[in-house]
């Protein structure tokens, strides 16, 4: 009998996939989005890295997942399945935290944006749209809140580097430059009423994320708009390429990666997101037994210092090649110009300066343990 | 024509270039195009015999690692180290920049080889899906 084959869900399009396409942007597809990876009209990878670090770059994110929680006990909910103090939030307030399972691992990682006095925005990861979503119903049953998938309403469109703030302004009343980072405003932008515009990215870059319909004619209008305006700021359209890259020099988290389900809160190093003082929370009394149990692996930065690239999934070794861990993420580093990496490691191999192998195709290379983040942006004088 | 019609050309987008004895050897501007920017480029040492068909080195961009395929068999003569400090010069002139230069084994395996014309067809072909 011929094999009967599963047939492959075709991979989902944002509302900005017909304008990604006219600009001739190289595609590809990631976890389960049609998405550009580079644009060779923006100059390609480097080119768009190198933008958003000296002027700015505009990126669809729109892949990524909201989930909104509001009502009398929203901010319980909130507290119960994310790992940091929601609490602390004022409204308009905003925050990066993680949902986590009972065993102290990640479900994802997440900023909460606090948008009313009982109504908070959870956005998520794109691979874990379905299983957030089910696992932050799931686990908020028993409280007087509502919970509802919003992810399909917004096109979300990340505005970052350092005249972020001077071209987003050409486009609302709002005061941009007195936003604080990882605060949040919610007026009009673009001629869009009520528009949420939060002072958050994923680059290392002061910058903005705004989210607006998702039909695509609004889509494509302010995509464009802020394009076309853009180009005396020297903006140009960004793709996953540079969004990897530019995370990977800030040593920002990616879930898969440096966060996992087999993963802990203290083994990733985000411990200050980590607010153990609050009561309760799911993963809480595992991370505690963790704590005392003390770490048996950590993430480390390295830099390569003999000729190579060290990338996703390639093993560490001891310096007399005993294998030890393995690199959660590594590529070339285009603003630092070298090969960097974050990796798992033994505690005992993660002072820096530390002197380690990192196998690449058969060969031992050299690195280092640096410290993290590579890359830190300039504070404005 | 977009590729030089005194190369000889193979489906994993390298090229050749001999004068009988020996041959340079590099890749397509259509590999340096699907790459993007080339950052890192893993040669084998003068002295290295190479088999027709076999791996004999690597090329890396920042998201994409990509094998070296010998077009033909014969020994390393010579090694472009420009390309170690300056690997974008493989960006800027495909065709051009040499990656090693090789005393062939045998001529007549060039005889398999595409030439220009039916390299453009296959990568026609290629990109169309």
């Amino acid at each position: 009998m011929p094999a009967v084959e599963a047939a492959t869900p075709a991979a989902r399009k944002t509302a900005l996939y017909a304008v990604h396409r006219q600009m001739g942007a190289k595609m590809v597809e990631f976890n389960g989005w049609e998405m550009p990876v580079e644009y060779p009209c923006s100059g390609g990878l480097i080119a768009e890295h190198m933008a958003v670090r000296t002027a700015v770059g505009l990126f669809d994110v729109s892949h990524m997942g909201d989930i909104r929680l509001a009502g009398p006990q929203a901010l319980a909910s909130v507290q119960h399945i994310s790992m940091n103090d929601a609490g602390r939030l004022a409204v308009g307030q905003a925050q990066y935290s993680a949902l986590l399972y009972p065993q102290g691992t990640f479900v994802d990682d997440v900023i909460v944006h606090r948008l009313g006095e009982q109504e908070y925005l959870l956005v998520i990861n794109a691979g874990t749209r379905e299983k957030d979503f089910n696992w932050v119903q799931e686990n908020t049953r028993g409280f007087d809140c509502r919970v509802e998938n919003l992810s399909d309403e917004f096109t979300q469109i990340a505005i970052q580097g350092p005249k972020a703030v001077e071209l987003l302004q050409k486009f609302t009343d709002a005061n941009l430059a007195g936003l604080k980072f990882y605060w949040l405003t919610q007026g009009t932008l673009c001629g869009l009423k009520n528009t949420l515009t939060a002072r958050t990215g994923y680059t290392g870059e002061d910058g903005f994320e705004i989210y607006i319909p998702s039909d695509e004619a609004t889509s494509v209008r302010v995509w464009n708009q802020l394009l076309e305006t853009g180009k005396a700021f020297g903006c140009v359209a960004c793709g996953l390429g540079a969004r990897n890259t530019l995370r990977l020099e800030s040593a920002l988290s990616l879930y898969g990666h440096e966060i996992s389900d087999t993963i802990n809160v203290w083994e990733a190093g985000l411990d200050r997101f980590c607010k153990m003082e609050k009561p309760e929370f799911i993963g809480r009394a595992a991370l505690e037994a963790a704590k005392a149990e003390g770490l048996k692996r950590t993430l480390v930065g390295l830099e390569m210092v003999e000729r190579g690239i060290a990338r996703d999934g390639y093993k560490v070794l001891s310096e007399d090649g005993r294998e030890t861990g393995y690199v959660t993420s590594g590529s070339p580093a285009p603003f630092l110009k070298r090969n960097i990496a974050l990796a798992y490691v033994p505690p005992e191999s993660a002072a820096h300066g530390s002197t380690l192998k990192v196998e690449i195709r058969g060969q031992r290379v050299g690195a280092q343990v640096v410290p993290t983040p590579f890359y830190k942006r300039p504070k404005k004088s | 024509m977009p590729y030089p019609a005194d190369l000889k050309y193979t489906k994993e987008h390298e090229w050749i270039k001999s004068d009988g004895k020996t041959a340079s050897i590099g890749i397509t501007s259509y590999a340096q195009d699907s790459l993007g920017d080339i950052v890192f480029v893993d040669l084998p040492k003068v002295g290295t015999e190479l088999a027709a068909g076999k791996v004999f080195g690597t090329v890396e961009s920042v998201k994409a690692v990509s094998d070296l395929f010998a077009p033909a068999s014969g020994t390393v003569a010579e090694v472009n180290g420009e390309l170690a400090t300056a690997p974008e010069k493989i960006n800027k002139d495909a065709h051009s920049a040499w990656m090693i230069k090789i005393t062939l084994k045998d001529q007549a395996e060039l005889n398999g080889l595409l030439s220009a014309a039916d390299y453009e067809k296959f990568v026609a072909e290629e990109g169309g899906h």
